[in-house]
């Protein structure tokens, strides 16, 4: 048969149409509303699916014709890393620890927002957010699996990677993450969307993937900046996605309009407060710093939410709630929860450190109003007692946010020195949050909340530890127990960072003394 | 007015794509955070195959870009041609 003549290939818009939009059919069988069962039941109201738009308009084709692009450029870098023992060029050792929490806290929300992309990109009628949330679902998949390589080989060397899992399922500190995304996935679709497309992906992401992405470069890691940067050229696809769901919303009816404003304050808040950990890493744990977290704050929210919130009063949508508080924030967040995690240093599995003369002065430098004022004094009194042999371990167990799920270490807004306590009484019971924002959330959809799997009380109700371990036996240690439950091997993945393994090993490959390799 | 902007991974692949940018935006500005490129204009920003085209002396496929994007800011329209950032307001 002879090769038929090629027609005129289709322009980019004609091929979005046809195939996309041209892929979908009106069931017959069963009603559509039968098919589609699940985007009604938030009330929002979608009258003309077809005026969906997904402005970089990429097929099917082309999704995996660049995506595959990525990967081999990806892979490369990885092998590269691997073979040239990369890991003994990053700064220090101490670097290797914001790593450890990417691992446990991220890493396992590549894979969750993987699931639930995969079911809202079923559920949603409209064939164009389908396809546009089934990509998203399969980035999700690579995120989680190109982090997952790439770190493997940290794992090699350095402790507190061997169960990210594991640990991302039952550690008191991920829950915060953990229970971010399963607020969202037990959501409606568009409230999903809202809350990660939109709120998380758009607002937020910024933050976490740009200038700790550019910490990791100035850090000497290789391997990890490539891996952020190939799943950052998935997120302006992600980002847009959750723009365009939004006006979508917007657009097709004004009683869509408050049920929007609603899930924009509370996942703008949500979002706030995950982030918080990501302040930490960047204002502490890049033993190199680029920029603070108050200035990325001001670049990527401020500057760029401004834009955006003024754009979006068209439709009658305000600022989130929290706004002018997270913006208060930006001075005081990282500082407050990396005193945390140095405080709690034994019941977390990476390594803490008082942070250097020079990094203090740099803090200073960036936080003139704040740092010296509130948090430098009480870090020269912990340097003095850790020199004394006396390094402060806080034993007893936090209390928690029941929204949030973050220990109540935020303070007052306007009153740096006094922590922020809210409560509700609900069926009987007393619930206790770390701001008016989270009390709102609460607020609002209590019998949600209630069912929070707060890890404090899970320890307290005896319902962390291996089974069989008997609680009545004598000498039984219950923190031990629950850092066995955790899978943390004590005295290697926690405590400080000064006399850690990690420190010794790197020094000795490194060919420096202990002293010389903290730089 | 608003700021839109456009942020590439600094390497040889996006170098054409940040030369026809400021080619084509007057106004545009370029910074360079560690490993990228970052692009802010005042108000839109376009990107058009023609003049990247013409800086590579070979064809190419705008979508090309998605291999390199790191983020944006401002509503997008993309055709074969070019592809637009703006703020409305």
């Amino acid at each position: 048969m002879d090769t038929p003549v090629l027609k005129k290939k289709l322009g980019l818009k004609e091929r979005y149409a046809a195939m996309t939009r041209g892929l979908h059919w009106d069931t017959t069988y069963q009603p559509m509303d039968k098919v589609f069962p699940y985007d009604k039941y938030e009330g929002i109201k979608i009258h003309d699916w077809d005026k969906w738009e997904d402005p970089f308009r990429l097929t099917m084709d082309a999704y995996w014709k660049y995506q595959g692009e990525k990967e081999k450029k990806l892979y490369a870098v990885i092998d590269a890393f691997a073979q040239n023992n990369g890991q003994l060029g990053v700064t220090d050792a101490r670097y290797i620890n914001a790593l450890k929490v990417f691992l446990t806290g991220v890493t396992p929300l590549e894979y969750n927002a993987h699931r639930l992309f995969a079911h809202v990109g079923r559920q949603f009628t409209g064939t164009g957010a389908r396809v546009a949330c089934q990509m998203q679902s399969i980035d999700e998949l690579r995120h989680y699996q190109t982090e997952t390589h790439a770190l493997s080989h940290y794992n090699k060397y350095f402790n507190g990677m061997h169960s990210p899992k594991h640990m991302n399922d039952r550690v008191w500190y991920l829950s915060v993450p953990k229970s971010y995304f399963e607020d969202a996935c037990t959501s409606g679709p568009f409230e999903f969307l809202t809350a990660v497309s939109f709120s998380f992906e758009y607002l937020l992401t910024n933050l976490l993937f740009v200038p700790f992405m550019s910490g990791a470069a100035h850090n000497g890691d290789m391997s990890t900046v490539t891996f952020g940067f190939s799943a950052q050229s998935d997120e302006s696809r992600h980002m847009t996605l959750g723009i365009e769901c939004l006006k979508f919303m917007l657009e097709q009816d004004p009683d869509n309009v408050p049920i929007v404003q609603g899930w924009i304050d509370k996942w703008f808040w949500r979002g706030y407060r995950l982030l918080s950990i990501v302040a930490m890493m960047q204002d502490y744990m890049l033993p190199k710093r680029v920029m603070s977290w108050r200035e990325g704050w001001e670049m990527y929210i401020e500057q760029n939410g401004e834009s955006l919130f003024r754009d979006l009063a068209r439709y009658g949508i305000r600022k989130p709630k929290g706004w002018v508080q997270a913006c208060e924030g930006k001075n005081h967040i990282s500082h407050q929860t990396y005193a945390v995690f140095y405080s709690y240093g034994a019941a977390a599995a990476f390594h803490t450190w008082v942070p250097e003369e020079e990094e203090m002065a740099w803090l200073s430098e960036k936080y003139p109003e704040t740092f010296e004022k509130y948090y430098l004094p009480r870090w020269n009194y912990w340097r003095e007692q850790a020199k004394n042999g006396n390094r402060f371990y806080q034993k007893t167990l936090p209390m928690l946010c029941q929204t949030c799920q973050i220990p109540m270490i935020f303070t007052e807004p306007g009153d740096a020195t006094k922590i922020a306590y809210r409560e509700s009484d609900y069926q009987g019971d007393k619930y206790h949050f770390c701001s008016d924002h989270c009390k709102e959330i609460f607020d609002n959809e209590p019998e949600k909340y209630v069912q929070a799997w707060l890890p404090v009380h899970q320890i307290y109700q005896g319902n962390c530890f291996k089974p069989g371990v008997d609680p009545t036996k004598e000498g039984f240690d219950p923190l031990l127990a629950v850092f066995d439950y955790y899978n943390f091997k004590v005295g290697r993945d926690n405590l400080d960072f000064e006399g850690s393994e990690d420190q010794k090993n790197f020094a000795a490959w490194r060919g420096d003394s202990v002293q010389g390799a903290k730089k | 007015m608003s700021n839109v902007f456009i942020v590439f991974q600094d390497n040889d692949d996006s170098r054409p794509i940040i030369e026809a940018i400021l080619a084509d935006n007057a106004q545009a500005q370029a910074t360079y955070p560690t490993g990228l490129v970052k692009i802010d204009a005042p108000g839109s920003l376009v990107v058009r195959r023609e003049t990247i085209e013409e800086l590579i002396g070979r064809p190419f496929d705008l979508q090309q870009i998605h291999v390199n994007l790191v983020t944006i800011s401002g509503h997008i329209d993309e055709d074969d041609d070019q592809l637009s950032l703006k703020w409305n307001n």
